[in-house]
């Protein structure tokens, strides 16, 4: 048995032994509950383009206040300011609006398709989608990238076919998974984007070693990998940040620091003594912070590590501050841990309206047109998703063969993997004599 | 997989050359390496140095650093990379220097690298080899003793695979860095250097002293999933890999007992057929492994045999194990399932 601290009785009484201050343990406490005014002031929103935009193949030493500060680009003007502008053409600024109108689109459509009971589970991405669609953006389109679950903007950035996307949400007869994933765990090799993992933070680590590979080849392509700030607190991101710095690895560590990890404040996973990018500084690591709302800072940053990457000047970890809008996922209510006015007060506004009103700024775009766009990736969302429960939904029959459930497993079915799936199949005809694909 | 495999010249006929267990492994590492310029081998201390026992030994000079490396001490960190090199397309080989530390490293290999294929329907897949030596009878106290097979056992999508002589050391190891599912490769390494008869108060004689130390020096392949028949006998079954084998060998040759000792070699797949067919003939059947009882891989085996061969047996299926505790440091000889435990078995099975 561990030695026994003195009670509060023996303390009081002044027999604890020494007159030693008492210790207490710090539990982190986010600075809002349910039905708090939310004040964000604390929270400090440097001006946009103030940030130095070192070179890219910089020593990391020199980077420190830029993991402790926030590169911004587009100010309160709504106009592009300082060195981290990318300085990207009209066209190219409305297809990133584009990707990002259309991944909240498909996020409202498969929330809702979840309320309906056609699927098990959804997560939305809701006002994280510069993070993913502007960051993915920066990189060429064989760049590997080993996201977590919240970065469906890349695929929809990379023109990953959306009835993919769905029937893979409903595990249906056209899943390509065949069936055997939680909804949103997609893969797709011919996209560059590996098969997302239920555990946490494990991708950050293989993403690293899939870079260490590329530069074992000789190749030019580079790794990328998205991580959130709670899963950073697995000892695979320390694995990840270690391995990437002592190869000097081609790989991207994007961390999206959303505040919120399920119920769990950011404080949890060490926000409330020092930056998520700071980390970065410890290991060697060029480090960044970003407003994660600033699509065309998330663009400038992804470049910035991705040049440096190919140059083999190293690894680069990216903090993306922003917020997670809506719940974490479909089995989530954050009205039971956070304040609803969080999401309104929150200062860096939200990443589509930025862009547009940017676009507006510089006689781009109008009102107009973007209610058209909305109104278009609606209806697109819509008629895929038409599409799709052609293929049938979750639970209504149309699903991948029985034996299918016993393949890959190994390249080869070994033999106690024949006999169960005969046992499956037997299972089967005794329940639908002569009946439905086995 | 865009692997090209190099020719290598075939081996030469006859030759009665005899090499320890790890000159065996090294020269499966240096041979598959020479083959394929996408394996590449890491662990701690694997590189410059050789490795802690010497199974990488000059393979980092002739390969170069690229291919061959030391890296930080992260079983985590190891296994991990090696996914994603995988996923990348290479074969890589890592080492995790003591299969008592590769429990770090087990979410990667049981999230990750053993579901891979299966989650990605095939999209991305995990050929690695893991390596590491295992197993008990150096002294090696807590942590440099045990056997974990079962886990690993008990894991959709992974193989799991024990040698227990050069030969097979050499053979089998080739084909596991050969296959395409993620392998744990799980070396002994109380029989690295001779093999052990569980005398521990005997001198150890070195394996080239034995024929199974007889290794052809050019490219040859073990099949997963097939086990060996180490002798054969009419009397009993006996189900063993890795050290074991010999100890039973030995306690079987002592007895005068007549005994089919199966060295199953790979645990998973297992060679069903094999066992059936031998417990079918003898009616009788022992099972003997290091690793602690509860739970281990015997109580699989004594199930599938109860289950296939139950109107054979002619007496219940034994178990000789380490004990139900962590592996002890100076009561090593006490836990380690030695000639005593081996010969109290085989009275009672073969009395009933």
């Amino acid at each position: 048995m561990a030695d026994r601290p003195p009670s509060e009785g023996d303390r009081a009484a002044g027999k604890a032994g020494d007159n030693r201050p008492a210790l207490s343990l710090h539990v982190p406490e986010p600075k809002f509950r349910p039905g708090d005014t939310v004040d964000f002031s604390h929270i400090d929103v440097p001006e946009a383009g103030a940030q130095a935009r070192p070179d890219e193949a910089c020593d990391p030493h020199q980077m420190q206040d830029l993991a402790f500060g926030l590169v911004r680009v587009l100010g309160e003007d709504n106009k592009a300011h300082g060195p981290w502008d990318p300085k990207l053409d009209p066209e190219t600024l409305r297809t990133m609006l584009g990707h990002m109108a259309m991944t909240r689109a498909f996020d409202e459509r498969m929330f809702r398709g979840q309320r309906q009971g056609k699927t098990s589970f959804y997560m939305k991405c809701t006002g994280e989608e510069a993070t993913s669609v502007s960051a993915s953006m920066a990189l060429a389109a064989d760049d590997m990238v080993f996201p977590s679950y919240r970065q469906q903007g890349i695929l929809i950035q990379r023109g990953y076919p959306m009835i993919e996307m769905i029937n893979q949400i409903y595990s249906n007869k056209g899943d390509k998974l065949k069936g055997r994933q939680l909804p949103i765990m997609y893969s797709s090799r011919e996209h560059s984007f590996f098969s997302i993992s239920g555990n946490l933070a494990t991708q950050t680590p293989q993403a690293v070693g899939w870079a260490m590979a590329s530069a074992i080849k000789g190749d030019s392509r580079i790794a990328a990998t998205w991580v959130g700030e709670g899963s950073t607190a697995e000892g695979d991101f320390h694995s990840a940040c270690l391995f990437a710095a002592v190869y000097n690895a081609p790989v991207i560590l994007n961390v999206v620091n959303n505040q919120w990890a399920i119920s769990s404040f950011s404080g949890f996973a060490g926000a409330e003594r020092s930056t998520f990018a700071a980390r970065g500084v410890g290991y060697g690591i060029a480090s960044l912070r970003v407003d994660g709302n600033d699509p065309l800072a998330c663009y400038a940053a992804e470049l910035w590590a991705a040049n440096r990457a190919r140059a083999n000047a190293g690894p680069t970890l990216i903090e993306f501050f922003s917020y997670r809008a809506e719940g974490h996922s479909t089995s989530d209510d954050p009205s039971g841990y956070r304040s609803a006015q969080e999401r309104e007060e929150w200062p860096l506004g939200d990443p589509v309206m930025r862009l547009k009103n940017h676009l507006i700024e510089l006689g781009e775009w109008d009102e107009e047109r973007q209610e058209k766009m909305d109104l278009e990736a609606a209806e697109h969302v819509k008629k895929v998703t038409k599409e799709a429960e052609a293929n049938g939904i979750l639970g209504h029959g149309l699903h991948h063969p029985f034996r299918t459930m016993f393949e890959d497993v190994f390249e080869e079915l070994p033999w106690h993997l024949k006999e169960q799936s005969e046992q499956a199949i037997r299972e089967r005809e005794t329940k639908f004599p002569g009946g439905l694909d086995l | 997989m865009s692997t090209e495999v190099k020719e290598t010249a075939a081996p030469e006929q006859g030759t009665e050359r005899r090499i320890n267990m790890i000159e065996a492994i090294n020269e499966a590492l240096d041979i598959t390496m020479s083959r394929d310029d996408d394996i590449v081998i890491m662990g701690e201390d694997v590189g410059y140095f050789g490795g802690v026992f010497r199974c990488t030994a000059g393979l980092q000079e002739k390969y170069g650093k690229s291919r061959v490396f030391d890296t930080p001490i992260s079983e985590c960190g190891i296994i991990a990379a090696a996914v994603g090199m995988g996923a990348y397309g290479l074969r890589p080989v890592p080492e995790i220097q003591f299969a008592d530390y590769i429990y770090p490293g087990l979410d990667q290999l049981i999230s990750e690298a053993a579901r891979l294929r299966y989650r990605s329907a095939g999209e991305y897949i995990a050929p690695m080899t893991v390596r590491s030596p295992f197993g008990g009878g150096i002294f090696g106290g807590q942590t440099h003793s045990q056997s974990p097979e079962a886990i690993f056992a008990h894991v959709s999508g992974l193989k799991t695979v024990i040698p227990a002589t050069p030969y097979d050391a050499k053979g089998l190891l080739i084909s596991c860095i050969e296959d395409n599912d993620p392998v744990i490769f799980f070396e002994p390494k109380r029989i690295y250097n001779g093999p052990f008869s569980g005398y521990y108060d005997k001198p150890v004689q070195p394996w080239k002293k034995f024929e199974a130390s007889i290794v052809p020096e050019g490219y040859y392949k073990i099949p997963l999933g097939k086990a060996r028949l180490a002798t054969e006998g009419e009397e009993l079954t006996i189900l063993a890999y890795g050290t074991m084998v010999h100890v039973v060998e030995a306690v079987c040759a002592e007895k005068g007992v007549e005994a089919d000792i199966l060295d199953l070699r790979t645990i998973v797949p297992l060679d069903i057929e094999a066992i059936e067919e031998s417990v079918k003939k003898t009616g009788r059947c022992l099972i003997v492994h290091e690793a602690t009882r509860t739970a281990g891989f015997g109580a699989e085996l004594s199930a599938l045999v109860t289950e296939r061969c139950f109107y054979h047996l002619e007496a219940p299926i034994e178990r000789v194990t380490g004990f139900d505790t962590p592996y002890p440091h100076s009561l090593e000889w006490a836990y380690f399932p030695g000639p005593i435990r081996i010969g109290e078995a085989l009275d009672k099975i073969l009395s009933e």
